[in-house]
């Protein structure tokens, strides 16, 4: 172990027991060592457990296997030394701004002079002057979220963790935000050693971190480490900075793919696969923005995403589903749509729905499974129950309506099946 | 006046559970037969004490209005003194019940049976054993007058803790842990601070309901012992003896006054206070003028004085480490399966015990006949209850979405039928007894309106928030495509207030039930006019300190209304907020 680090993560694992028994895996054998002055990001799909390795290092959640030394020391239980800042801000709407950063010095046993001392000296260092008697109510997002930081900075953490921080704020607030943040810490003026930021945003990554770990999904494993050695005041248009950004796309599509053919090949395939709540605007959306100027069927990720304004989370569900429908593929990093996938983007509703209900019936075996069952059934109809009990072997109560829920939403679109939502009853009449 | 939304006290209650799926779960069943248990083994301590007192010192004889300001007084402060009580119990028991997971099923059942069981029936069985306690002397009628009123007001404050425990967003208690605070300091500044401005809400509806309940509380009279406390409740009561009726007048003047003050002076300050506990607010909603009193007390300085040595004391005890209970040593599953098996033993052996005991009493002293009897009078409170609300429903529905949709006329109208929700029926008996003795009417059919006399408001004001609620889009789609008359009121009106007029309806519904007692019995000087059914029969065998036939009447009626929300109200109220209730 090396003089300076601050946090060592060996084999951890989290799981949660099945209602059928047996366990379902959220972090697989996830390792990660922090030095300090240093800025991680974990970078990955919702879904793929940074958050909750991120509660795992806090003390918030107990693992179920290996262990994370802080300092040398077992975590059990939040130590001192480590804050966090939260996605949602997480302040407390009753208490001012002063009595908001000032409540992790109280649970301390810090003077009240000192703490006073102290507060005022993080509402200053962070801009906040001027608001100390304002109820959060008052503030905007971004005001918000620094009243977040000073509340984490005034203990003085060792580790700063971040959950997603800016996710939650509009553009230019972000930005402003981060630029302020990296600056200051440039600066060395904040009073922490490292930090690891949770993120699904693959610029806000290239732009902050000096390492940024790539998380899978289903279970979270950390399927690549990319490090940034760009100096900071980092720039967007820097070239190299655009081919950083290329690379972590060719790598997280890579990796899903490499996946991907696995659970075809292995046991988890057929109706163990997750469907991602995509709607059919999207994926008409982007199918005729993939097929149209200046993409000619043929974009890269990156681009589309800045040009739909979409972030990973959201664009790359609806990626997968058309390539899982086989009307595009994913290939290191650019988007290529099939010839199917070209037809449909000229295709008129009457052709799409056609040309999507069999796609449906093809490529997703739950799909079959439905239509098969309402067919042999002689009411045509099935509840919803039936189904999801079949689909709770293979993942947890909400992935399985989640999953049910978007193929429902696909069937409707392609008049495969149709769904009460009042009686929970799937059949295979529509209303005349 | 701007009221808060009419967080429903119901939906504490009703809201999904672990238990959702089913109608009735083991918890239930448990905690059914714990609560006959518990009333049984009341019903044979009372019968076995010697009754302790005749008559108290301090009993009002006189119907001079000029005791009342004293007379209010004491009503108010024993309402204060229950509130307390009801706050203390708030505190511990809903948040053992949100804290633990093994106690916290049975703890909610018990609580759900306990607001099933009505509220004179507490007072029946328990008021001997609280004289006992210091025989001859004031100081057990005050504990007995102020259990009544704590039961009128405890349970749904309970409830509404409950649930915010069980709801509190989980950052923000990441965030209390992560930076250290104690769960002595969680519970403090995150988790009571969120749950208040519901609690304010619920802590308002049960002051109403302790008013309803003030004459009985009062002026208690089971069997030989009679105890009447000097208070509004037993003024009133002297009145109706007495046939007097400006006595009558000047209670409901004196009444009127002191809900105005309550008002004024403790729950609009509070409501107002309460607004910055609210999660949800945003700046530039439109925030009223705090009420006088808050501004007084908010800029004086005593206040903060007063309060200061308080706050001290908090800040202190939220730096002190917990104490070693609250990092439990990891259990050994073999270590938790043998504990878990000794916590069901010892729940299935009491629950048994409860079971036998409830048999041997019963068994001994109820024929199967008089059970069939009592089941048929069940059902005539039933269906009475039934039929006053589909009625009241058939006004006020209307009403509530004609007065919701006009703010002005929302203004006046909201508070209006607030008050009379508090109001107690007790003070119109005078009135509705003349009436059907004038008019020689069926008591059987029209002593039954007095039963929602005071309920029915909870329908109208509930209507009205509903219709004030609904969006402007809406009203904007129906001007706009022409919807009109029947239309209107089909497609857009009704489902628009259904779920507000489900969470009136079920709040109506239980306080019939608990109004019967009152009710189908209704006296005016030596004119007893009574109408058959289950509230009669225990305010009979009340009078008569009969308790087997007081904890019959108790366990069935308990029975009955726990079953009618299962069946009916629970299915219903689900389906609302599911279908209707807009994000």
């Amino acid at each position: 172990m090396r003089e300076n680090t601050v946090l060592d993560v060996r084999h951890l694992r989290r799981a949660f027991p099945r209602p059928g028994g047996g366990e379902l895996l959220v972090l697989d054998d996830v390792n990660l060592t922090l030095h300090k002055g240093e800025i991680v990001g974990l970078l990955g799909r919702s879904g793929s457990g940074k958050s909750t390795l991120l509660r795992l290092i806090s003390g918030l959640a107990e693992p179920q296997g290996g262990e994370i030394t802080y300092l040398g020391q077992k975590i059990d239980g939040p130590p001192a030394g480590i804050a966090m800042v939260f996605q949602g801000f997480a302040l407390l709407p009753w208490l001012t701004v002063f009595e908001n950063v000032q409540l992790g010095l109280e649970a301390q046993h810090i003077p009240a002079k000192e703490a006073r001392a102290r507060t005022l000296a993080a509402i200053d260092l962070i801009g906040l002057d001027g608001y100390e008697s304002a109820y959060p109510r008052e503030l905007s997002g971004g005001m918000r979220q620094r009243v977040g930081f000073a509340r984490a900075m005034v203990v003085n953490p060792n580790i700063l963790l971040m959950d997603e921080p800016f996710s939650a704020l509009d553009v230019l607030t972000a930005e402003n935000l981060r630029t302020d943040f990296l600056e200051l810490w440039a600066e060395g003026q904040l009073p922490i050693q490292c930090v690891i930021l949770v993120t699904h945003n693959i610029e806000e990554a290239v732009l902050m971190c000096d390492r940024v770990l790539l998380f899978s999904t289903n279970p979270g494993r950390v399927t690549g480490e990319i490090r940034i050695d760009l100096p900071h005041p980092r720039n967007r248009n820097d070239p190299r900075f655009g081919d950083l950004v290329d690379r972590i796309y060719v790598e997280m599509t890579a990796g899903r793919i490499a996946r991907a053919e696995q659970q075809r090949a292995g046991l988890r395939a057929g109706i163990g696969m997750l469907l991602p709540r995509v709607s059919s605007n999207l994926i008409s959306g982007l199918l005729e923005t993939v097929a149209a100027e200046p993409f000619n069927g043929t974009a890269d990720l990156p681009d589309i995403a800045s040009d739909l304004q979409m972030e990973i989370d959201e664009l790359f569900p609806v990626a997968e589903t058309l390539e899982l429908l086989r009307f595009a593929r994913l290939e290191g990093g650019d988007i290529v749509l099939t010839e199917a996938g070209k037809r449909f983007a000229e295709a008129e509703l009457d052709e799409r729905k056609r040309m999507f209900r069999r796609r449906l019936l093809v490529h997703v075996p739950l799909a079959v499974l439905i239509s098969r069952v309402l067919d042999e059934r002689e009411t045509h109809s099935a509840p919803k129950r039936r189904f999801l009990d079949e689909l709770e072997d293979h993942m947890t109560p909400d992935a399985a309506e989640d999953t049910l829920r978007a193929l429902i939403g696909w069937a409707r679109f392609g008049e495969l099946f149709a769904y009460d939502d009042e009686t929970g009853m799937l059949s295979l009449e529509n209303p005349s | 006046m701007r009221l808060l939304p009419p967080v429903s006290v119901e939906w504490n209650r009703l809201a999904p559970s672990r238990w959702s799926g089913t109608w009735l779960s083991p918890w239930d069943i448990a905690a059914a037969l714990l609560v006959v248990g518990f009333v049984v083994l009341f019903a044979l301590v009372s019968r076995n004490l010697v009754s302790p007192l005749a008559s108290l010192p301090a009993e009002p004889s006189s119907l001079d209005p000029r005791l009342l300001p004293e007379y209010a007084l004491r009503t108010s402060l024993r309402m204060l003194i229950a509130m307390g009580v009801s706050l203390l119990f708030t505190f511990t028991y809903a948040t053992w019940a949100a804290k633990s997971p093994r106690m916290g099923p049975l703890l909610i059942a018990l609580l759900d049976i306990l607001q099933s069981v009505p509220i004179l029936g507490f007072i029946s069985i328990t008021v001997v054993f609280f004289l006992s306690l210091t025989p001859g002397r004031m100081f057990g009628a005050e504990l007995a007058a102020v259990f009544a009123i704590f039961t009128s007001q405890a349970w749904n404050m309970a409830f509404s803790f409950y649930q915010s425990l069980r709801t509190v967003p989980d950052e923000l208690t990441e965030a209390g842990r992560v930076f250290g605070l104690s769960a002595w300091a969680r519970f403090w500044r995150i988790e009571t601070p969120f749950a208040m401005p519901s609690l304010i809400w619920n802590m308002m509806m049960s002051m109403s309901g302790g008013w309803f309940f003030v004459v009985a509380a009062e002026a208690i009279s089971v069997g030989h012992t009679t105890i009447a406390l000097p208070g509004i409740g037993s003024y009133i009561a002297l009145a109706i003896t007495e046939r007097d009726m400006d006595a009558i007048l000047w209670a409901i003047g004196a009444m009127l006054v002191v809900i105005l003050i309550y008002d004024q002076l403790l729950f609009r300050p509070l409501v107002a206070w309460a607004r910055r506990f609210r999660i949800d607010q945003q700046e530039g909603d439109d925030e009223p003028a705090p009420p006088w009193a808050l501004l007084v007390l908010r800029r004086s300085k005593l206040m903060d004085r007063l309060a200061l040595p308080f706050q001290t004391a908090m800040r202190w005890s939220y730096r002190q480490k917990p104490p070693a209970l609250a990092t439990p040593l990891p259990q050994g599953p073999s270590r938790r399966i043998a504990s878990d098996v000794l916590w069901y033993g010892l729940l299935a052996v009491a629950a048994a015990a409860a079971l036998w005991q409830g048999w041997l009493f019963f068994g001994h002293e109820i024929s199967w006949h008089e059970l069939q009897e009592v089941l048929l009078l069940a059902f005539f409170t039933f269906l009475r209850v039934a039929v006053l609300i589909a009625l009241a429903s058939a006004v006020w529905t209307p009403i509530g979405i004609y007065v919701g949709l006009r703010p002005r006329l929302t203004a006046i109208v909201q508070p209006i039928a607030q008050f009379l929700a508090a109001f107690p029926a007790n003070l119109l008996f005078p009135v509705a007894v003349s009436l059907i003795v004038a008019f020689q009417l069926n008591p059987d059919i029209w002593l039954s309106p007095l039963m929602i006399l005071g309920t029915q408001w909870y329908i109208l004001f509930n209507v009205i928030a509903g219709a004030s609620a609904i969006p402007r889009d809406f009203r904007d789609v129906a001007a706009g495509f022409q919807v009109r008359g029947l239309q209107w009121w089909r497609r857009i009106a009704l489902p628009a207030v259904f779920p507000y007029y489900i969470t009136g309806a079920i709040t109506a519904s239980g306080g019939s039930w608990n109004a019967s007692i009152v009710a189908e019995i209704a006296n005016w000087g030596d004119r007893t006019l009574e109408a058959r059914g289950l509230g009669a029969y225990i305010a009979d065998a009340t009078t008569k300190g009969d308790y087997a036939h007081i904890a019959l009447g108790i366990v069935v009626m308990a029975v009955v209304v726990t079953l009618v929300n299962r069946a009916f109200w629970r299915p219903l109220f689900r389906y609302a907020e599911r279908k209707y209730r807009l994000a």
